[in-house]
Formats: C-alpha cells, structure tokens, sequence
C-alpha cells in the first residue's frame, strides 16, 4: 500500500473525550460521517458539542456524500516535520461541501504534486487506509472528478 | 463615545535588547526580559520599582510575579495576559494595559514579550508526537502543520478572488528591507533584498517565497505606560494611545478551517471600531506598521483597514508606495519582522512610538498618527493607534 505522504507524520486519534470518535470509526468504514443537528438539521463542522446556530446539544453524525469543490489548495515545498525531508512538493486542499451547509475539510489532492489546480473544481473522496500500524486509521484524500 | 482610551493613556519609554538569530541570544529568556524592562524604564526615566503592573500575550513564559519580584516592584496590581492569537495579542496586550491605567487599577503598566527560541525551541515546525488528537489532527496527517501551511490557504484564496498578483506580496517584502538597511538594530542590515533575488527565492509554501515569511528570533521588547496626566513628567514626546482594541468577526475560531469568512485578515469588524475610537481614518494614517508573519496577511491587513480596495491590490502594492521617506504609505519602517526582528511583533509597537517622538532611522516627517496591525489571520487579532500631542 502506498500513501500519498511518506509514512512518519503524527497518525490521528479521536479525542479522549469522544466527541469526533464517530468521524474516526467512519472514515474506517469508508464513510463520511459529518456532525448534524438532531433539532435544525444544518451540518456543522469541525465536531463541536453543540449546534452553533440553534445552541441544541443532541448532534449526530451523519453520512455524507463523499465528494465536493476545491475552495483553496496549497502546494508545499518546504519540510517542517522529519518524515517529509525526502518528499518533495504535495498538495493540500480545503474541500467545500455544497451539500453540507458548505463545511469543509482538509486533505491532499492525489496525483502530480506539481500539476496546476483550480479553485472550483470538483473532486471526489479516497479513503486512504493505514492498515499496517498498531492503530489503523484512515485519512480521507481527494482526487479530480470526472 | 462616553467609554474610550482615546488620549487616556501614552507610552513613555520603550526597551529592547539586542536582536539575535534564533537560538543564538547569549542571555536566557527571562533576563532578555528583565533587559528590555530596564532599558525601557531607563528610557522613560521611572525607577523600575516604581511599575505596578505588567501585560503580556502569546503565553509569555515571564510570569508578572517573578518580574515583580526581580524587579524589586513596590507592590503588583494588574497582572493580564492575553489570550491566544500568538502576535495577534500585541496591541492587544497594550489596550489591556491602556483600560487597566483609564480605569485606575494600575499606575505604571509595562507591556512585554521576551523570547529565547535556542532555550525553549522554535515556532514554525511540526509537531513530534507519534499520535495526534483534536484540531491538529484533522489537518497534521495531510502536512498542513505550520503556521506559513496555515496561513496558505487563505492567502492563496484571497488572491483567486481578487485577481492579486505575486509582485504585490513581494512589495511588502522589499519595504521591510529597504527599512532595514536604514536601522543598525535590524537583523537583516546590511542584507539588502531586491526584485530579482526575491523572485529567485524558494517556495516555503505557495504563494510565499522565502522572503515573505517572518524571521525567527531571539530577544525582549517593552513599553512603559502610564495614565495621560502623568505623560510629560517623563524624559520624551508621549507617544498617546488613541485606540487599541483586539477581537475577531463572527465564528473566527470555528476550527478545521471552518470560519465562514476565510480569506481574510481578520480585522473586518475590528478595524470600524479601532477608526471610531480614534476619531479618525485611514487617510490620517502618516505611517504604518502591520505585522508580517507573512506577507499576504499585510496584504489583507491594509484592504481591510480601508488603505486600498480589495481588487486594486496590483496597482496599489507598489515599492514607491510602501518606503520612506517618500512613500505615501510608509510600511514597516523599523524593517518589522522580515527583516529587524521577529519579537512577536511588539518591536512594530516601539517603532511606531519612535515614529510619533521622530526617532526612527527612517522617520516619516511630521508623523502625528502612527497605526499597528497586529498578527493578522489569528484570532483575536488587535490593532493600536499612536497620536502625538497635537492629535488629541
């Protein structure tokens, strides 16, 4: 299996208190899992414990449909953590999703680290799983839609 | 407006140390400090015993207790620390201490940051744990980790939908340079930068270069702040505060990047309120310092104080503009954290002072209103106004 990153970055966990643990254990399940209010039914993220807007503290996480638009990227080149010395320029994207109240999420655009990018551009999720460290996880990566 | 800090208050001394490279000060960073206090006192001409109160930001490891103690201070009555925002909380802290003075809880307050990176590490570098929770880990595992990746991806956003173009970013650069080369204090003199070795630079992270990111160093910085009545009973020009105010707008800290609002500065809803203080606008503005962390942040930072319109960046992000003497809008003029020192920002508050008494190595003439921008893209964020005697 390869990643799109060189293996040493700091691998996620859910919080000790359990409040993106279902975000974690969906992503595993290759789903994407969003926070929803139980009482407006709007989607808000990152995981909070309550609704920002009608202040309800029943949330559940709820699928989404793993897809959306580029709203910014950024192409690095300098390393700031030892397991990237050797990898050269990558990608990051911030990824809207129209389709939930436009909350967005931070991941990698897959393929040609020097390839151009446009904002706008609609891109698809990878569920990237990390199977052979003591405690798996999945990052959830994009790539260019069709 | 009834409740304000218009001409409540001045700066009457300022101190620094020497500048060093990260790493490199000779002193521990509590006696950088202490350093700074003193040469500021010195500089006011009050006795160090005399300060009764000490604010800070960013986490400052000098705890107001101890400096009150080595400073053999007669008694400790306001002690604040502003919270986060790294060097978002400079003017912040100096507006804690302007309302702490206005209000009569204190007599002498010295705002200060001190930092010794080669003791206690450096900023700008990912984390080194093998499991990461919360926040961090949303974005670390995709390399997004430090503040230049940070930072990024609202800048870049900024200049899609405004059509700005990388020589614009790299006018802020050249400026603080250009100031540099002015000031013996600064790391950076005798350094100079231009054009072609600015756009033959690395990428740290697009669209920064190199040079458009903030240098990292060691050092102590502070200012003595006393009550307006007491202001001329001190060696120089009081340099009074006519606004200082932090904040952010709706939802700033929504985390995972999820402000609504990105691609800004974060001084949208600051900005009207640090004007109204004032009484004034940004054509009264004789000189500017606005925090560089990166360039793209000072970028944003002057469209949302109203200096230029958002879509005429190219035309307005011009060399001629930004140095002094001539400049319209003299920016930076100590060589700020590109290229004096980075001291969380608050060397951009000194220098804005020496402007105001006509001290600065590249003094603007007749400056009567000097502005900081503090530590744009964090939340909060905060901003002050100087103004010489006449302005009040």
């Amino acid at each position: 299996m390869s990643y799109y990153l060189n293996p040493g970055l700091p691998q996620p966990a859910a919080t000790p208190d359990g409040l993106d643990a279902p975000y974690w254990q969906g992503l595993r399940d290759e789903q994407l899992l969003l926070q929803r209010c139980d009482a407006c039914q709007h989607w808000q993220w990152g995981p909070e414990w309550l609704c920002h807007r009608c202040h309800h503290f029943e949330l559940s996480f709820e699928p989404v449909s793993p897809q959306g638009v580029i709203y910014s990227f950024e192409r690095v080149w300098h390393p700031v953590h030892p397991a990237l010395r050797e990898q050269g320029a990558y990608l990051v994207v911030l990824v809207e999703l129209p389709q939930a109240d436009s909350v967005r999420l931070v991941g990698n655009l897959l393929g040609d680290p020097e390839q151009s990018v446009s904002i706008g551009a609609q891109v698809e999720a990878v569920f990237e799983h990390h199977r052979d460290v003591d405690d798996p996880f999945t990052l959830l990566q994009w790539r260019l839609g069709r | 407006m009834s409740r304000t800090l218009r001409g409540k208050v001045a700066v009457v001394g300022v101190g620094e140390t020497d500048y060093y490279k990260a790493g490199q000060s000779p002193d521990a960073e509590f006696k950088l400090t202490l350093m700074a206090i003193i040469n500021a006192c010195a500089d006011a001409g009050i006795a160090p015993q005399d300060i009764d109160g000490f604010a800070s930001y960013s986490n400052d490891r000098a705890d107001p207790s101890h400096l009150a103690a080595a400073l053999g201070c007669k008694e400790l009555r306001f002690a604040s620390m502003q919270w986060g925002g790294g060097g978002g909380g400079g003017s912040g802290a100096l507006g804690n201490a302007a309302a702490a003075l206005a209000a009569g809880m204190a007599e002498c307050v010295v705002v200060f940051r001190g930092l010794a990176q080669g003791q206690f590490g450096r900023f700008g570098q990912g984390p080194r744990r093998d499991v990461i929770a919360g926040d961090m880990a949303h974005t670390v595992p995709y390399g997004l980790m430090s503040p230049a990746q940070m930072f990024a991806m609202k800048v870049q956003r900024f200049m899609h939908d405004h059509g700005v173009e990388q020589p614009a970013l790299r006018s802020i650069s050249l400026a603080s340079y250009h100031h540099a080369q002015q000031n013996p204090r600064a790391v950076m003199h005798g350094r100079p930068l231009d054009e072609a070795r600015y756009d033959a630079s690395r990428w740290i992270v697009e669209p920064f270069h190199l040079y458009d990111c903030c240098l990292e160093n060691d050092g102590a910085a502070a200012m003595v702040v006393v009550a307006a009545e007491r202001a001329k009973d001190f060696n120089n020009a009081p340099a009074f505060v006519l606004s200082a105010l932090s904040g952010s707008h709706y939802r700033a800290g929504a985390s995972v990047h999820n402000t609504p609002d990105y691609a800004t500065s974060t001084f949208k809803t600051l900005a009207p309120h640090l004007y109204a203080m004032a009484k004034l606008g940004p054509g009264d503005v004789d000189v500017l310092q606005s925090y560089e962390n990166f360039t793209g942040g000072v970028l944003m930072s002057i469209v949302e104080h109203g200096f230029c319109e958002p879509d005429a960046c190219n035309e307005f992000f011009v060399n001629e503009r930004l140095q002094a003497p001539d400049g319209d809008l003299p920016l930076n003029t100590s060589g700020g954290n590109l290229a004096e020192c980075y001291m969380h920002g608050l060397g951009l508050n000194i220098e804005a002072v020496r402007q105001i008494r006509g001290e600065s190595t590249n003094q603007v003439s007749n400056a009567e209103v000097s502005m900081v921008i503090s530590g744009p893209m964090v939340t909060p964020v905060s901003a002050c106004i100087f103004g010489s005697e006449s302005t009040l």
